[in-house]
């Protein structure tokens, strides 16, 4: 009695096809389906962000999308952005402002933080309190996640201003 | 053999202590590849749940599991009849009560374990879930102590006599059926006659609110019973790995070296990951019996509702003083709410944890503390939310008291505070309630605090905008919030602190590698502290190797040394001083063969940052490096090779670290919305390790400091049932409601601590809690207000500013 169904999803570049429950939440089809265990679960509820990835150059909250709404599209992780060899400004950046304690939201922050920078390049102090609302961190009370995007704001438009 | 390099630079090159190193943690966090409990996957794996009450309190007529063993995926469903024939359908608590791993005949909060779904996955566990059947027949719901103990309805029968007498509980008589301990400190017929005699007393009651350490992270476990082996390995949020391990050996009778015990990554904990629950004992259970590793992960509503509440303390007190304002004696009274078994986390001689540090940095000749614990319909938990045992409540005790007797002299609070502070040749000084604070410099850091805001300047402001206020020009308040808090950490000397029996002592373990490389194993472990990095620095300066060629690990009891795990800020104060103390064994055996290789005697060679050199000839010398490779691969007369070194460090005080805090905020009278200006936080953690983590644990301490103050509440209605499950419901700021903090410190190292370190993870939460609340208060003093109850959430900020007139 199988209730599965046929889905295809591209992670991070890659073209993924499988069966599963319609569902089947998002999160968990990463996680335990393809083992893209970047993105966490905090709340299954919408509130913390732990699980943000980006559909389709959208922020999303992969604990509360089914796996039927997430077919066809793309899909990028925290997986997706940077690795040792080419870390993303932002990666490079939480650490070099202490961004992060226990590192369970980060994944979260850091890619929400991408498409915050993708949507407003240069944002105020403001903009990114405002911006980053949807991602709960218990440890670092956000100063120096704030400082941290910031930073990498910062070493990203003069890259784009040297690159030109 | 020329140096090249200047000391300074050898120095630097170590990244030793003092340094603001950066963390080697941080690479994995930030690419996503973390190893959390949930990341955790092994061959076969199942998914364990449970079956929960939605009644606070009822009986169990019956459970019927037959059609929740036809879900497809569903492989055993197991109650506690199941587990009566193992002794497992009980478990000890940690403050020597016990309680059900699955409820044994009724249930006594909502969201009770029942009954353990087993499945393939956490789907097929869902759906058995909605299959089990339960019979409840409701009993009486108690959510109010006082109620409680006036109560004819029992809640616990398992602790009452067949001839319903009341056996003593853990510690002590019991004065009804719902009441569990009655717990004293300091002298109480003195303190009575000070008061009684006092020309000024003030008074007052508070709520401390029940709240949640709610870490991002949930609780859970991956239980794998290898039965070729008879190896248990079980992987979890664990705070304390070596006392799970114990524990499970203990309660399940599996010999200690047949259980391998692994915290990985934690993703906080806050003291939610202290205690061992039911979750635990469960997935063991049925790991054992289908041969198979079992998952089981908190969902965030199970957390928030069953796991460790905190708080829960109504606390009635009496401050007397002499008209000019020096405090003369102080009694309070707290009635515990436990909830349903006393499960509290605190050492077994305290079962109010260090509530006896209500005092505060305070010279009070007399003082008198009585705690009585009750049963109600509550979940169990008790736990110390980022702070050492109750010192949160004691601190906000005796915070808001100072504020209320400042309202009652009419007397400016913070020369109050100044006029009473223990003095700093005072120290060592014993407390009236017992303890004996190690050092203390707090008219220093209190002057510093108030120069730095300019706190007359502040109160000037203040004054205008009440005169404003009352003109119709403004209909903001502004409060001024101070707070002068002591903690108690670092639990602690073996002689006063055990839980379940087991010494709070802790460890390292170092081995030096030939290349003049190291490991160090500690019996604590990181929920994002930043131990790898930490500890890592304080070795740098022990041992003269440079801090990013020592690799920390911690948290696999098979490889690391016993110890007593990571809450109540111990890590730095009792790992922190093992890690010292092995180290300083290493450079020991280092100074002989130095002096070998150099041909001296061993007095004549001294350490110097990376190296022994020979005593007035710094030219002659041999690296820490050279040492290294010399210990192993050299035949020294009279040495056996190799270099390595444990430390099982029993500390002989506890650490008191403390802080000046100010916080300056605006309050909209009529949406009740409060606006934090400003937040000072000046702290005195003794040595400074890495400045940078050290404001990192301000800055996330004072957001949870924020949070309870403000609105984080556990709260239920009449019928027990929880209104606050969810994150819809229970507050967790975000980065729009926190504002920016100023850091400062002072330096006062615990004279004790081999390297003077006292730990701060916890101080600002333990200081921030008051000074946030009272910056509420003190924004209605000039309207009357003496004491409202938190959380300060916008509608009670709006009630106490309607109910004293300030609508019109």
């Amino acid at each position: 009695m199988s209730k599965k169904q046929h889905y295809a999803i591209t992670v991070n570049g890659k073209e993924e096809e499988f069966l599963a429950e319609p569902r089947e939440l998002l999160i968990y089809t990463l996680r335990e389906r393809l083992n893209i265990t970047g993105p966490h679960i905090g709340c299954e509820t919408s509130h913390c962000g732990a699980c943000t990835v980006t559909i389709d150059g959208k922020s999303v909250k992969a604990c509360t999308m089914f796996v039927a709404q997430a077919n066809g599209k793309d899909i990028t992780t925290i997986e997706g952005i940077g690795g040792p060899d080419n870390l993303h400004p932002l990666q490079n950046a939480f650490k070099e402002h202490h961004g992060l304690q226990c590192g369970y939201c980060t994944p979260g922050m850091i890619i929400r933080a991408t498409k915050l920078l993708e949507e407003i390049p240069n944002p105020t102090e403001e903009e990114i309190r405002f911006g980053m609302s949807g991602n709960i961190c218990r440890c670092t009370g956000y100063q120096n996640i704030v400082k941290s995007i910031q930073a990498a704001a910062a070493e990203m438009n003069a890259a784009k201003e040297a690159a030109e | 053999m020329k140096d090249e390099v200047t000391r300074d630079e050898r120095v630097d090159n170590l990244k030793g202590m003092g340094c603001s190193r950066k963390r080697v943690e941080d690479a994995r966090f930030t690419q996503g590849k973390g190893n959390y409990v949930d990341d955790i996957k092994l061959d076969g794996m199942l998914f364990g749940d449970f079956v929960r009450s939605p009644y606070a309190h009822a009986r169990i007529k019956s459970i019927d599991t037959a059609a929740a063993l036809e879900v497809p995926g569903v492989l055993a469903v197991l109650t506690a009849a199941d587990l009566e024939p193992l002794g497992l359908h009980w478990m000890p608590t940690l403050a020597g009560d016990k309680q059900m791993v699955l409820a044994d005949g009724k249930v006594l909060f909502q969201g009770q374990e029942v009954a353990y779904v087993v499945a393939e996955d956490r789907y097929a566990a869902a759906d058995g879930i909605e299959a089990v059947e339960v019979d409840y027949e409701e009993l009486p719901v108690l959510v109010d102590p006082f109620e409680a103990l006036k109560s004819d309805v029992v809640l616990r029968e398992d602790l009452v006599a067949e001839d319903g007498t009341l056996p003593d509980g853990a510690h002590g008589p019991r004065k009804h059926h719902n009441h569990i301990f009655t717990w004293e400190a300091g002298d109480k017929e003195p303190t009575e006659q000070v008061i009684a005699n006092a020309e000024v007393v003030a008074e007052e009651s508070m709520y401390y609110h029940r709240t949640h350490p709610c870490p991002l992270e949930t609780c859970g476990c991956v239980a794998s019973m290898d039965k070729v082996n008879g190896k248990l390995t079980l992987g979890g949020t664990f705070q304390a790995p070596h006392a799970i391990r114990t524990v499970v050996s203990l309660i399940s009778g599996i010999e200690e070296h047949n259980i391998r015990v692994i915290s990985p990554d934690i993703g906080g904990g806050f003291g939610n990951k202290v205690g061992a629950y039911s979750g635990y004992v469960c997935s063991v259970v049925a790991s054992i019996v289908t041969g198979k590793p079992v998952k089981w992960i908190e969902d965030r509503m199970d957390n928030l509702m069953t796991t460790a509440f905190a708080r829960d303390y109504w606390m009635k007190g009496k401050i007397s003083a002499t008209p000019e304002g020096k405090i003369t004696g102080l009694h309070c009274h707290v009635t515990a709410d436990h909830g349903g078994f006393d499960a509290c986390a605190d050492p077994t001689k305290f079962p109010a944890g260090f509530m006896n540090i209500c005092t505060g940095s305070y010279d009070i000749p007399t003082a008198y503390l009585e705690v009585d614990g009750v049963y109600t319909n509550k979940a169990p938990g008790g736990v110390s939310y980022r702070c050492s045992f109750r010192v949160t409540e004691a601190v906000y005790f005796i915070e808001r008291m100072i504020e209320v007797l400042a309202i009652k002299l009419d007397m400016d609070a913070a020369e109050l505070r100044r006029i009473n502070f223990i003095k700093k040749e005072q120290f060592p000084y014993t407390a009236a309630l017992g303890w004996e604070y190690d050092s203390g410099d707090y008219h220093t850091a209190w002057d510093k605090a108030l120069k730095a805001v300019d706190y007359d300047g502040l109160r000037a402001e203040q004054t205008q905008r009440v005169a404003d206020f009352k003109a119709g020009k403004t209909r903001k308040l502004m409060g001024i919030g101070l707070s002068f808090f002591t903690e108690i950490v670092g639990a602690g000397p073996v002689k006063n602190c055990d839980i379940l029996g087991l010494g709070m002592f802790d460890s390292c373990e170092i081995r030096i590698h030939p290349t003049g490389s190291a490991i160090a194993r500690l019996g604590t472990i990181s929920q994002g502290q930043g131990h790898a990095t930490t500890f890592a620095q304080i070795l740098a300066s022990e041992i003269g190797l440079p801090a990013d060629s020592i690799t920390i690990e911690e948290g696999d009891t098979d490889t690391a040394p016993y110890g007593l795990g990571t809450y109540g800020s111990r890590s730095t104060p009792v790992a922190g001083a093992a890690t010292a103390m092995a180290g300083r064994k290493i450079r020991a055996k280092a100074q002989m063969i130095a002096a070998y290789l150099l041909e001296v005697h061993d007095d004549d060679v001294e350490f110097d940052v990376d190296r022994f050199a020979v005593k007035g000839a710094p030219e002659k010398f041999k690296t820490m490096k050279e040492i290294a490779f010399a210990a192993y691969n050299q035949a020294i007369p009279g040495l056996e090779p190799g270099l390595e070194a444990v430390s099982y460090y029993d500390p002989p005080n506890m650490t008191y670290p403390f802080g000046a805090y100010v916080c300056v905020m605006d309050i909209d009278v009529d949406t009740g919305v409060p606006d934090i200006r400003r937040f000072y936080a000046l702290d005195d953690c003794g040595t400074r390790i890495n400045p940078m983590i050290i404001e990192g644990q301000v800055h996330g301490g004072l957001t949870e400091a924020l949070a309870v103050a403000l609105g984080q509440e556990i709260a239920y209605d009449k019928m027990g049932n929880c209104k606050t499950g969810t994150l819809m419901d229970f507050f967790l700021p975000t980065a729009w409601e926190v504002p920016n903090y100023e850091t400062d410190y002072t330096v006062t190292p615990s004279p004790h601590h081999p390297i003077g370190a006292k730990g701060v993870g916890e101080s600002p939460h333990v200081g921030g809690v008051p000074c946030f609340s009272n910056a509420v208060q003190d924004a209605f003093r000039p309207f009357g207000n003496t004491h409202t109850n938190m959380p300060h959430d916008h509608w009670r900020i709006w009630k106490t500013a309607n109910d004293l007139g300030l609508h019109g």
